[in-house]
C-alpha cells in the first residue's frame, strides 16, 4: 500500500476545500443559533487548512504546513474567546439566536 | 478515469435505496403495540432517571477551553523535536522561549484559580 | 540569529517583555491595577523610545520575515502613543463603571504588539498572525463591561463577524501561496506580472482585499462598526478607531503599495469603488444620527474612505497622504473619543448631541477641546486633518482619478454639517448636562497635548511630513 498524497490531482482537494468553504459560508449567513454559525466559521478554517496542505505537497515546500500550525493554533484561541463571549452574552439575555441580539440599530 | 467508479456509483445508490427500502418496508408492514417501556431511551439497561439535556457546571467549561489552548501549543514543540539535533542550541534557546512565554500565561490562570476544581 | 536581529525587533521584544510582566504581576500581586498601569505606561514609553530608536534601519530579519526599520518602527512608534493615550484615558473611565482590572491593560498591551507584527510583516504569515493576535484582543475589550447587554452584543458581533473575515483573508492567504509557491510579499509582489495569468492570484488578491477592507471597516463590509463602536467601552472604541484601522491600513499599503509594485487597473478600479462608497455611506448616514459614539463610527467609515483613495492612487504621494492622515486621524480621533468617555456616565448618559448643549458654558475648556477635534476632523485649514485629506486628494488626481479627489471634496463638505452641529449646539444653545463628579488632570493634560500635536501638524505639516518621507 504505497500512497502519496499527490496521486490524486490538485483540483480535487482544491474543489473539495472550495465547497466545505462555500458550506461554511453559507451556513455562517443562514444559521441563527450563535454557536452553531462559529462552528461553521470554524469549517472555513479548517477548508483554508485542506488548500494550504494540498499547495504545500504540490509545491514541494513546507511553508504551507506551518501556516496550518499557525492557523490551528489561533483556531483554538478564537474558540476560547468565542464560546466566553457567548456564555457572557447568554448569561445576560438567555439567548442565543442572533436574530435577537439586535439593540442597536442605525 | 471518472468511468472506473460507475460500479461503484451503482453500488451505493442500490445500497442506500434498498436500505431505506427495508426501513420503511418494517414500518409499512410490521405490527405496532407501543407502550411506555418501548418508548423510553435505551441505556444499556438501565433506567433512565432524567433528561440528557441538562446544564453542565461551568467548570467544564473552563477545563476544556485551558486544554484546547494548551493542547494545540504541543503541535509547536513536534518539529522541533525532529529536527532538534539540526537546530542544536539555537533551537534550545528558541523552545525555552516559547515555554516561558506558555508558563507566564499558566501561571496567570493558575493563581487565578481556573484550574481550582471546587 | 545575531545580537543585531534582536535590536532590530526591540520595540516588538520590549513590549512582548511588558505584557508579560504585567501578566505576571496580575497573577501575583494582589490589587493589582494601580501597579500595572505605571509598568505599562513606562512600557509603552520605553517601547515607542525603541521605536524611534530603530526608525533608520533597513533590511529584513529572521529569514525575512519581519521587515527592520522604517515604515514598521513609525507604525510601531504609533500604536505605542495611541495605546499610551487610550491607557491614560481609560483608568478614569474604568474607575466610573467599577471595571478596573489589570486584564485591561494587558489586553491593550497585547493587541498593540499585534499591531506592531502587522505593520513590520514581511510575510504573509506574519501579517496573519499579528491580524488575529489584534483582532482577538480587541473582541474580549469590546465585550470588556461584561456586564452591560450592550457590550455583550458589540463583542458578539465583531467576534462572528471578525472571524468570518478571518476566514476570506486566510483562503486570500492560501490561494496566492498556491500561486506562487512562497508567502514572502515582496517576492509575489515582484512577480506578480507573471503570476497575474493564474487564476488563483487574482482570487487570492481580491479575498485578501475583503479581509483587510473589513478590518478597516470601508463599505461594503463596514455593518460591524457603528454597532460594534456603540456597544464597546468609549476608550476601546478610540483605539479601534485609530490603532486597529492604522495597522489594517499599514498592511494594505505593505501589499498594494509595494515600492517594487505598480498596481494593475483592475485593482486600481476596484480601491476607488470602495473609497467612494465608504465616503458617499459614511458621511450621509452619520449626519441622521443622535449618538456621537454612532456619528463618530460613521465618520471612521468615511476616513477610511478618504484614506482608500490614497491607496487607489498608487503613488508615492498618496502612501506619504495615508501615513500623514493616520497620524493626525490618530491624535484627533482618541481626542475626541477621550472626551465622550470623560463626560459619560453610567448607563450610557451624555451621549447624545442635545446633552453636549451649553456645554461651552460649563465646561469651556473640554468645550474647546472637542471643538478643535471636530474642527481637525472635518479638514478645516488651520488644523491637521486638512493637509492630511488634502495629501490624498491631490494623489488621487495625480493618478488621473479626478472624479474620486472632487467626490471626497463633497463629501468633506457635507461631514462639516455634522461635526459643526456638535460644535454649534455647545456654544449657542443652552443645555442641563449632568456633569458633576472628578475629571483628572491627567486625562485633561493628555488631550490638551494632543489638540497642541493637531494644531502643530496643522501648521508646520513638513514637521512630519520629513520623516515619512525619509522611510526607506
Amino acid at each position: 500500500m504505497n500512497f502519496n498524497i499527490t496521486d490524486i490531482p490538485l483540483n480535487s482537494y482544491l474543489a473539495l476545500s472550495a465547497i466545505l468553504f462555500s458550506i461554511g459560508v453559507i451556513g455562517v449567513l443562514t444559521r441563527r443559533n450563535a454557536i452553531v454559525v462559529f462552528m461553521c466559521i470554524e469549517l472555513m478554517l479548517n477548508s483554508v487548512n485542506l488548500t494550504l496542505v494540498a499547495f504545500s505537497a504540490f509545491h514541494g515546500n513546507i511553508t504551507g504546513q506551518i501556516l496550518v500550525f499557525f492557523v490551528m493554533a489561533v483556531a483554538a484561541a478564537e474558540a476560547a474567546v468565542g464560546l466566553a463571549i457567548i456564555i457572557a452574552l447568554f448569561r445576560n439575555k438567555m439567548t442565543m439566536n442572533i436574530d435577537e441580539i439586535n439593540i442597536m440599530k442605525w | 478515469m471518472l468511468v472506473d467508479y460507475i460500479p461503484v456509483g451503482i453500488m451505493i445508490v442500490f445500497g442506500v435505496a434498498f436500505g431505506l427500502f427495508m426501513m420503511k418496508a418494517s414500518e409499512w408492514f410490521g405490527p405496532k403495540n407501543p407502550n411506555e417501556i418501548k418508548q423510553s431511551i435505551y441505556e444499556s439497561g438501565m433506567e433512565p432517571i432524567r433528561s440528557a439535556r441538562e446544564r453542565m457546571s461551568i467548570k467544564y467549561y473552563m477545563v476544556a477551553m485551558l486544554f484546547i489552548i494548551f493542547d494545540i501549543e504541543v503541535v509547536f514543540m513536534y518539529p522541533w523535536a525532529v529536527n532538534f539535533r539540526q537546530l542544536g542550541m539555537f533551537g534550545l534557546i528558541e523552545m525555552f522561549i516559547f515555554v516561558a512565554i506558555l508558563m507566564a500565561g499558566f501561571v496567570y490562570v493558575w493563581k487565578k484559580g481556573a484550574l481550582k476544581w471546587d | 540569529m545575531n545580537i543585531t536581529e534582536l535590536f532590530a525587533i526591540a520595540p516588538i521584544i520590549s513590549i512582548t517583555i511588558v505584557s508579560l510582566i504585567v501578566l505576571l504581576v496580575e497573577a501575583l500581586v494582589k490589587r493589582s491595577e494601580g501597579l500595572s498601569y505605571w509598568i505599562s505606561v513606562v512600557g509603552l514609553v520605553v517601547t515607542a523610545y525603541f521605536a524611534i530608536a530603530t526608525l533608520p534601519l533597513i533590511g529584513t530579519a529572521f529569514n525575512r520575515m519581519v521587515t527592520v526599520g522604517g515604515f514598521g518602527s513609525m507604525f510601531a512608534t504609533l500604536f505605542s502613543i495611541a495605546a499610551l493615550l487610550t491607557i491614560i484615558l481609560s483608568k478614569d473611565y474604568l474607575q466610573k463603571e467599577h471595571a478596573n482590572f489589570t486584564e485591561f491593560y494587558l489586553l491593550i498591551l497585547f493587541s498593540t504588539l499585534g499591531m506592531m507584527l502587522m505593520a513590520s510583516a514581511a510575510d504573509l504569515i506574519v501579517i496573519f498572525l499579528g491580524l488575529e493576535l489584534m483582532s482577538i484582543c480587541l473582541y474580549v475589550l469590546a465585550g470588556f463591561l461584561r456586564k452591560k447587554v450592550l457590550a455583550n452584543e458589540a463583542s458578539l458581533k465583531y467576534f462572528l463577524l471578525g472571524a468570518f473575515a478571518t476566514g476570506f483573508l486566510l483562503y486570500g492567504i492560501a490561494l496566492l501561496y498556491g500561486a506562487s509557491g512562497t508567502t514572502n510579499i515582496s517576492f509575489i509582489v515582484q512577480n506578480s506580472s507573471t503570476l497575474s495569468a493564474s487564476p488563483f492570484f487574482w482570487i487570492g488578491l481580491g479575498l485578501l482585499l475583503i479581509g483587510f477592507a473589513f478590518k478597516v471597516g470601508a463599505v461594503p463590509f463596514h455593518m460591524w462598526v457603528p454597532d460594534v463602536y456603540q456597544g464597546s467601552p468609549t476608550t476601546v472604541s478610540g483605539f479601534m478607531a485609530t490603532g486597529a484601522k492604522a495597522a489594517a491600513f499599514a498592511a494594505f499599503v505593505l501589499i498594494f503599495l509595494h515600492p517594487q509594485s505598480e498596481n494593475s487597473e483592475q485593482v486600481k478600479t476596484v480601491l476607488a469603488v470602495i473609497s467612494a462608497a465608504s465616503m458617499i455611506v459614511g458621511n450621509i448616514i452619520a449626519i441622521s444620527q443622535s449618538n456621537i459614539k454612532r456619528m463618530l463610527a460613521y465618520s471612521s467609515i468615511a476616513h477610511a474612505g478618504y484614506m482608500l483613495a490614497g491607496l487607489a492612487a498608487g503613488n508615492q504621494l498618496g502612501k506619504t497622504g495615508i501615513l500623514f492622515y493616520l497620524v493626525t486621524y490618530t491624535f484627533m480621533n482618541i481626542g475626541a473619543f477621550g472626551i465622550l468617555s470623560l463626560l459619560e456616565r453610567e448607563e450610557d448618559k451624555n451621549l447624545t448631541f442635545d446633552d453636549y448643549a451649553g456645554l461651552g458654558f460649563k465646561r469651556p475648556f473640554l468645550a474647546a477641546l472637542m471643538a478643535i477635534f471636530m474642527f481637525s476632523l472635518a479638514g478645516i485649514p488651520p488644523f491637521a486633518g486638512f493637509f492630511g485629506k488634502y495629501y490624498v486628494f491631490v494623489a488621487a488626481i495625480n493618478a488621473n482619478l479626478t472624479w474620486l479627489a472632487i467626490l471626497g471634496v463633497l463629501m468633506s463638505v457635507v461631514s462639516v454639517y455634522y461635526y459643526l452641529r456638535l460644535t454649534v449646539l455647545m456654544y449657542f444653545k443652552e443645555g442641563d448636562m449632568q456633569i458633576e463628579g472628578i475629571i483628572s488632570k491627567t486625562s485633561l493634560a493628555v488631550l490638551t497635548i494632543a489638540a497642541l500635536i493637531i494644531i502643530q501638524l496643522g501648521v508646520y505639516p513638513s514637521s512630519i511630513l520629513n520623516i515619512i518621507n525619509n522611510l526607506n
